[in-house]
Parts: structure tokens; sequence; C-alpha cells
């Protein structure tokens, strides 16, 4: 029988989602582990990182960043083009 | 009358303007009006396909509301916002291709749409289509209401008379131009926040004396002010954690979001958009949230939370820089409204009038009915927010959260799941909504249930209904037929 679920686009489909589930659980686990790991303790013990209370600069600000250069790398090395329309219809822009 | 800040606010209005009759222009000559009117033709590039989502997603509570909260709170709340980084890339990895290559073949135009195509099922178009008017619809008064606010408290005008020029700015552009002007403004707006924002950073940073200053300051004044658990320790973790369902993941259930995950035009501008939408979100949410904070020892005492913005870029920049910066707010404000308006038309003219009122429209009727719906429901909405409630904040995150419980699992269920079917799909929405509306009331009683906030549960309860009934009614693997056209 045809499975048109195995139209091979729909393989790297799949792969991307759970990639971004992956990118999602470990941005969860940065941004909490910085701010409750580091920010627990009572404030008069903080130390800080340019001015800010470690725990943020490290859960909020270096969080950003890392997502945003993970983005980055997933998006150059990891997903993959594909077309959208195939070949009837024409409607190719 | 302050009229160094209103120029640039003007000028925002003026170029809004143009871009709303070069949209209509560029309409006449495309085959599919719908298509065109309500998806821009599927041809988004990357920068505007990123720009669109943020400034969709990025409303009135992420620039006066949340901010606002920030300066009360302190960095708990900067934290907190900082779950909505995640929106950035998830949507777009998540729905991704499958959804751009299967709505293409279904010759979707909706999210609706899809769901019908899906599904095949009159009871789950008629479910969504009331639940996106109704919640879709409290969300879009509650940023008209903002915006009204706004141009107020800079102008002299009244309450009425800034909700009418918002309204008729507003209104104009989007009947008009449809899509491809929310779209191509939304991008213009995008740009203007996160620039407004950077500005307003640096000047406050300054005001401050430098971030150590600003930081000695705020521990002076109380030190819980720099902890995660906000001003009287009362932020628990699992509360601010909740926040990732709300305005992280959970956003894809929103349709107005969701719709966008349809409507570039090739794998290029998705890889593009996902790159620039995680820098734009992440740097806007970071900063406007500590603005927030760091407004405090600037500008203390500042009562009424939406104010703290405009008070704050007033104070520490000249003015017409300052007009340049609202300007942010505004056109967060608006590049929200206008893709909410478009929706609530499109789910009425699309999703029930021609689906099942007239499905043999023709080309000409179809155009009138779409303009003439977007603007009886700009104009009702307007009406509505002339004597309207209180509470901005809450009565946008209950639509939000309303919605997402309703749709996040039939989007990705019948995305992902070839047995999703639509029992599933009509329990997962009914006990979504519902358990929605019922926690919340409780909630706003008796305090967070278990400590989390309201949306928590009832995604998890759409969850289990949507898988139990599925697979309970009718065991039938569903696959996207890409072979035929039918």
């Amino acid at each position: 029988m045809e499975r048109p679920d195995q139209d091979w686009r729909f393989k790297i489909a799949n792969r991307e989602a759970l990639i971004g589930c992956a990118l999602a659980v470990f941005n969860f686990i940065w941004w909490y582990g910085f701010a409750y790991g580091l920010g627990s303790k009572p404030p008069e013990e903080y130390t800080y990182v340019f001015g800010f209370p470690a725990w943020f600069f490290w859960s909020c600000i270096v969080g950003v960043l890392v997502m945003i250069v993970l983005v980055m790398v997933v998006t150059k090395f990891f997903l993959k083009d594909v077309p959208f329309d195939e070949d009837e219809e024409g409607n190719q822009s | 009358m302050n009229w160094a800040v209103l120029g640039p606010l003007l000028g925002l209005l003026v170029i809004i303007f143009f871009i709303g009759i070069w949209s209509s222009r560029r309409m006449s000559d495309s085959s599919s009006f719908l298509s065109d009117y309500y998806l821009g033709n599927r041809q988004l590039g990357g920068l505007v396909l990123a720009m669109t989502m943020t400034a969709t997603y990025g409303s009135s509570s992420s620039f006066l509301g949340g901010p606002g909260a920030a300066y009360d709170i302190g960095l708990g709340w900067v934290l907190l916002a900082m779950s909505q980084v995640v929106t950035g890339y998830f949507v777009l990895l998540v729905l991704g291709k499958k959804f751009a290559i299967v709505t293409r073949k279904m010759n979707s135009v909706t999210l609706i749409d899809f769901l019908k195509e899906r599904y095949q099922s009159t009871t789950v178009v008629l479910l969504s289509a009331i639940s996106v008017v109704v919640f879709l619809f409290s969300a879009m008064a509650a940023q008209w209401i903002g915006g009204a606010h706004l141009i107020e408290s800079l102008t002299d005008l009244s309450y009425t008379g800034a909700l009418f020029i918002f309204a008729v700015a507003v209104l104009i552009y989007v009947i008009i131009g449809g899509f491809r002007a929310v779209a191509v403004t939304d991008a213009m707006q995008g740009i203007i926040m996160f620039i407004g924002t950077l500005i307003l950073l640096v000047a406050v940073v300054i005001a401050g004396g430098g971030v150590q200053n600003i930081f000695n300051d705020l521990v002076s004044e109380n030190p819980n002010l720099v902890t995660p658990f906000g001003n009287d320790g009362s932020l628990s973790a699992a509360y601010v954690s909740s926040f990732w369902i709300l305005v992280g993941v959970g956003v894809i259930g929103l349709p107005q979001v969701a719709v966008r995950a349809m409507s570039y035009s090739n794998s290029r501008s998705m890889h593009r958009a996902l790159v620039i939408g995680t820098i734009v979100v992440g740097l806007i949410m970071l900063n406007m949230h500590l603005i927030g904070v760091f407004a405090r020892p600037v500008l203390p005492g500042i009562e009424v939370a939406d104010q703290v913005i405009p008070l704050i870029a007033l104070e520490t920049l000249p003015s017409w820089v300052a007009g340049i910066v609202l300007a942010a707010p505004m056109a967060a404000i608006m590049s929200t409204v206008d893709s909410l308006l478009l929706l609530v038309s499109s789910a009425v003219v699309k999703d029930i009038y021609i689906n099942y009122v007239k499905p043999d429209a023709t080309y000409k009727h179809v155009k009138k009915v779409s303009i003439g719906f977007t603007a009886i429901i700009g104009i009702i909405v307007f009406v509505m927010s002339v004597n309207p409630p209180e509470l901005l904040i809450y009565l946008n995150l209950f639509a939000f959260g309303g919605l997402e419980a309703a749709f996040i699992w039939p989007v990705v269920f019948g995305l992902y799941w070839k047995y999703a079917n639509k029992f599933g799909a009509i329990s997962s929405m009914v006990v979504g909504i519902g358990s929605y509306i019922v926690i919340h009331l409780y909630n706003t009683a008796n305090g967070e249930l278990f400590g989390v906030h309201t949306v928590t549960f009832p995604v998890l309860f759409s969850l289990i209904a949507f898988v139990g009934f599925s697979l309970l009614f009718k065991r039938e693997p569903f696959y996207f037929s890409l072979k035929q056209a039918k």
C-alpha cells in the first residue's frame, strides 16, 4: 500500500521538529539551573558579574546569547532546504 | 501639546498608511483574493516573517504591562519574561516545514482551514471559529485600550479621542492592505521596537549612573528586588516556570502565530527567520523588562504600571528621541491588533461564511465580504473599547491561555500523529477551554492552584482528552495525500 506519509520531506520535517523540542529543553534547563542554582541564596551573598547579580547574568543574559548561537549553528548545519511546492500547478512564484 | 513627542508618532502613522495603500495595489494582480488578503500569497521572506511573528506576539503586555510589573517586582519578573525567548525558534521549528508543505497542498489559508481538512468535521470548524472570535475579540479590545491610554498619556487628547485616532489608523491599513500590509508594517514596527528599546535601555543605565550603581540602589531599597523571587519573595520557581507554557512553548497554539508559519515563501526564508526571530525576541524581551527594573531607582514612586515606560522615556531622553522610542510600544500594540483583526475577520469570512453560507462566491463577492467584515469587526471593537473593563494584562492573558489550551494539541497532533481524529480534537478543545475557565475562576478566588499559572492544567487535561478520545473512538490512520491534488 502506498504510504504518502513517507514523503522524504516529512522525515526532514519530523527531525527538525524534534530539534526544536531539544533546543527548548536545553533552553529551559540553562535558564532554570542558573537562575535558581545561583539565585536561591540570600541576596547578601550574591556575587556580581559586570554589575549584574551572577544568577541573572548567567541565566538571562548569557542564556539569550547561548540560544542565539545555538539556533545559528542548528540552522547552518542541521536544517535542510526542501521545496514546498512539487512540480505540478506551477505555484513556484 | 508636546509636538516633539507627537511628531515621530504621527510620522509612524503616515508611513504605515502608505504601506497599506502599496499593499492593496499589489493585491490587484493576484489570482486568489483570499490567499492574498489573509496570507499575503505565502510570499514572506525571512526578515518580514521573523518580525511579523515577534511583533504579533509582542504586544502591549510586553511593552507596557510587562516592564511595569518588572518595576514593581524586580529581576524575578525579567526572569519570567525570558521564558519567551523560546518562541523565537520553537514555533517555526516545530510546525516547521511539514506545516508549510501540508497547508500548501490543502490550499489552507487559515489555521482553521487546516483543521477542517485534517479532521473533516464541521464541529471542529465551528468550535475553532467561535473560540477565535470570542477570545481574540477580547484580546483585541485590551490592545486598543492600551493603545488609547498610551496616546492619552502622551497628549492632551481625551481617552475617546485617542481611541478614535488609534482605531482609524489601524483600520485603514488593515482593511485595504490585508495580510501583506500587516506583515510589512509589522516588520517596520518590529525594527522600531528593537531600536527603541535599545536606545531607552542605554539612556536609563546612564541616568541611573551605571549598572552597578543601579543594583546598589535596588539592594538598599529592598534586596528582594534582585532575587528571582520578587519584591515580597512570593514568586515561586514553579509559578515562574509555568510561564514557559503560557508565553513560551504554548504560543504554538495561538492561531495568529500559527498562521504565520504557513505564510513564508521557501525554506531559506524560514531558516533566516529562525535566527532573526531568536535574536529579536531575546533582546527585546531582555531589554524591555530590564528597563522596567532599572527605572525604579531613576524615577521612584510611579503608581500605574503602564505609565512606567512613557514616563521613563520622557525623563531620560530628549523629547524628540522619546517620541521615536515611544513609537515602539505604539508599534507593538498596532502590530498585534492588526493581526488579530485580520484573523477574526478570516474566521468569520473564510471559515464560516464561505464554508457554510456561500461556497460558490465569486472573486468580487469574496473581496467585498472580506473587506466589509474586517471593517465591521474593527468598528465593533472600537465601540466596545470606548467604555472598557480594567486589568489589561489579565484580559490579554486570559485570551491567550484559553486559545492555547484549545488549539495546541489539535494543531500539533493533527500534524504529527496519524491517529489523531475529530473525536480527540473536539474533546481536547472543549476540555481545554472548559477547564481553563473553571481553573481561572478558582485561581482568581483562591490563589493559584498548586502554585502554577492557570494555563498549566488545561493544557495537560486537553492533552489527555485528545489522546484518550482519539484512541477510544476510531483508530484509523490519516495520511496527508500529497500525490494527487484534488
